[in-house]
């Protein structure tokens, strides 16, 4: 009997090792932030990358594709622990995250040293833009810097004569309201730094009120933007000041903001409202499945998921020729979501940036929509530093 | 720095002060009483604030949803209680540290299987939703100005439960000295409930009063109950008072600090450094408070007496 079952075990085993020489399985680790507060900005970046390889039959390029979802906690040690496990021990083809550029900076060494692809759908620091730019690393989001520099010149455009600008005080803050002041040359009527993960705004909203600005300008993300918003609007502000920001109404934060934030304007790359045909059809199946409307987040991870498609279906599915691998990577010949879309030399995109506005839908659920278009084919300013070719 | 915007930040200090006491006031209570530290008991705000979410998408009215939510929490706080704390009393802070951290840990995830990871919203009841001018070009929202009230009213109250009724010269008794309250006769451990059930009503109160202003998110719960914590140990554990008075100073501290720190200072220092030093030293000043207070009254501002 014992040798019975040793023997269907043992067939069985060489079956399974000759399918896997057959077909062997395309493998993409997720980094991506699945705890705390923000992990709702992390099931966004998995669902919308799931969704791709659903709607490609479950391949990219033509192969089986195996998923590997890492939770990076939002610790930098954590994430290098397991972005190291992804690469050495599950020995992955790609790495596709993180949301957090602080995360992206702790991970870039550990996968890229070892010839494996990182390909960032949210984070893009200025250093990776710039001098330390990396063959193996490919953004399909933006450059921090830019969503910011969309509103500053709105405001400048729109010829506001005085803004109150407010951030977290964290690096990415700093960048942030430095980025809305390269194109915003009018009165910045106080620059506030507020802790990261404050609740309270009471006491900047009495000096918004106080300031009588045309503007204000914050980058607020998560649960901050979520409270200020609602708070902002119960201090009657909403009437008086216009609202601009990044990162602070989107889709992700909307359900909680609901009718607070409406008329809000934010600077982005995407809306789900953009106009082609590929967009209509991901936002129509985003919601189907995850009974959400889709993010940033979402859709720069389906566009990364495209891009490996496009990349593989180049190469025939041939992940190990790494030099024809970067070469189709940088084509990027997919139909972006966001429609106009290429790599500059840095491997960041060019593409268009928009002011965005936050609208409520005949079904009662809320999105931004695309209110103008402020920057066409935009490349970020750090890309002359870049010594790649 | 105009007068009025002085007096609009006093308000919103007086309104996290509140908010404070009333979750310290529990947390007073139960680590007075009990000598039992509680860590979950930032969770038990956050629930509340979660049930009330819940209860009001059920109910559509603010003030049914306020009353089940309040019930949800109490019969919640009780199960906790009976299945967990209630084992934990007579071991070391230690233990009682590390098994409410577990708990912690539990009902934040808890709460994400339940509800999900995003943000939810609880809109402020229609009556309430509007601002006043307090002065020429300065509005309010009422709802902040009826947390006040409703903070203030409820220490009121506790202050006529805790001086004036049997009950609440057992718990003062208690707060001095549990064991020689058992030896004379009272059943503690009933006490001890009915002291716990009550602490976790006040904390849910909290979570529902401030689920309007804030996002409902799992580990909402988390920041406040340092904050807490800092608040009793200022006022003086086991003291009501002591939390009371100690919950407007931090709101108030804190408020103010984070509010004219960067103008005090520029008038010392150049505006750039001032920019970048101001919002460090707002968030260190209560806890430098707490030091100070710490380093001239170990106890507390206001001890329990006997301990």
């Amino acid at each position: 009997m014992s040798k019975l079952v040793m023997t269907v075990a043992a067939a069985a085993l060489v079956g399974l090792a000759g399918q896997a020489q057959a077909q062997e399985k395309l493998k993409v680790g997720i980094v991506t932030t699945l705890s705390g507060p923000p992990a709702v900005l992390g099931q966004q970046l998995r669902n919308g990358f799931q969704l791709a390889v659903k709607n490609m039959g479950g391949k990219l390029g033509g192969r089986d594709v195996e998923l590997i979802v890492q939770d990076d906690e939002l610790k930098p040690d954590v994430a290098v622990s397991k972005a190291r496990a992804l690469v050495d021990r599950d020995k992955v083809d790609f790495v596709v995250g993180p949301i957090f550029s602080n995360i992206l900076i702790a991970i870039m060494k550990p996968v890229t040293d070892t010839g494996t692809i990182l390909i960032s759908p949210n984070a893009g620091t200025s250093n990776f833009a710039g001098k330390d730019c990396n063959a193996n690393f490919f953004v399909t989001s933006y450059q921090n810097d830019q969503n910011h520099e969309v509103m500053g010149k709105y405001a400048q455009d729109a010829g506001m004569k005085k803004v109150f600008i407010m951030a977290p005080n964290y690096q990415a803050g700093k960048d942030s309201l430095a980025g809305f002041k390269r194109y915003f040359k009018g009165e910045v009527a106080d620059e506030v730094y507020v802790p990261l993960g404050q609740l309270d705004y009471s006491a900047e909203l009495s000096r918004i009120a106080a300031s009588n600005s045309d503007a204000v300008f914050v980058f607020l993300p998560g649960g901050m933007g979520v409270n200020f918003v609602k708070q902002f609007r119960q201090a009657g502000l909403a009437d008086k000041v216009k609202f601009l920001s990044a990162f602070t109404v989107d889709e992700s934060t909307l359900p909680a903001q609901q009718d607070a934030a409406l008329g809000f304007f934010g600077g982005a790359n995407w809306a789900p409202n953009l106009d082609n045909p590929q967009n209509k059809k991901f936002v129509a199946d985003y919601e189907k499945e995850y009974n959400a409307v889709p993010a940033t987040y979402a859709f720069q991870a389906y566009d990364a998921a495209l891009l490996i498609d496009s990349a593989l279906k180049a190469t025939k599915g041939n992940t190990s020729d790494k030099n024809a691998l970067r070469a189709a990577l940088k084509k990027a010949d997919f139909a972006s979501l966001r429609g106009n879309f290429k790599f500059n030399t840095n491997n960041y995109p060019i593409q268009d940036f928009y002011q965005v506005k936050v609208v409520k839908r005949a079904d009662g659920k809320f999105q931004t929509e695309i209110d103008k278009k402020v920057f066409a084919d935009y490349t970020d300013p750090h890309v002359k530093e870049c010594p790649l070719k | 720095m105009s007068t009025s915007l002085l007096i609009v930040q006093i308000l919103n200090g007086l309104q996290l002060g509140v908010l404070l006491f009333l979750i310290a006031a529990g947390l007073t209570l139960v680590f007075g009483v009990m000598d039992f530290i509680n860590l979950a008991h930032g969770v038990q705000y956050m629930l509340g604030a979660y049930l009330a979410v819940m209860f009001y998408a059920l109910t559509g009215n603010f003030l049914i949803a306020l009353v089940l939510a309040l019930a949800a929490a109490l019969v919640f706080g009780l199960l906790l209680e009976f299945t967990v704390f209630r084992h934990l009393y007579d071991r070391d802070h230690l233990e009682q540290v590390i098994a409410t951290f577990g708990i912690i840990l539990f009902l934040n995830q808890g709460v994400k299987v339940v509800w999900g990871a995003a943000p939810l919203n609880l809109p402020i009841p229609e009556i309430f939703s509007g601002t006043v001018v307090l002065m020429q070009g300065i509005l309010y929202p009422v709802w902040r100005l009826v947390i006040i009230g409703s903070g203030l009213a409820v220490g009121l109250i506790l202050y006529i439960l805790v001086s004036h009724t049997r009950v609440g010269m057992l718990v003062r008794a208690g707060a001095t000295n549990a064991r020689i309250v058992s030896a004379l006769g009272v059943d503690i451990r009933r006490l001890f409930m009915i002291v716990f059930g009550f602490g976790t009503m006040l904390a849910a109160f909290a979570g529902v009063m401030i689920a309007p202003i804030l996002s409902v998110e799992p580990g909402m719960g988390d920041s406040v109950l340092i904050l807490a914590f800092v608040v009793i140990v200022i006022g003086g554990i086991g003291s009501m008072r002591g939390a009371f008075i100690a919950a407007l100073l931090i709101g108030l501290v804190d408020t103010l600090g984070r509010s004219f720190a960067i103008d005090i200072l520029r008038l010392v220092m150049p505006p750039s450094p001032a920019r970048t030093v101001g919002p460090a030293i707002a968030s260190m000043l209560i806890y430098v408070l707490m030091a100070l207070v710490l380093y001239f009254r170990p106890a507390g501002l206001f001890p329990a007496r006997g301990r």
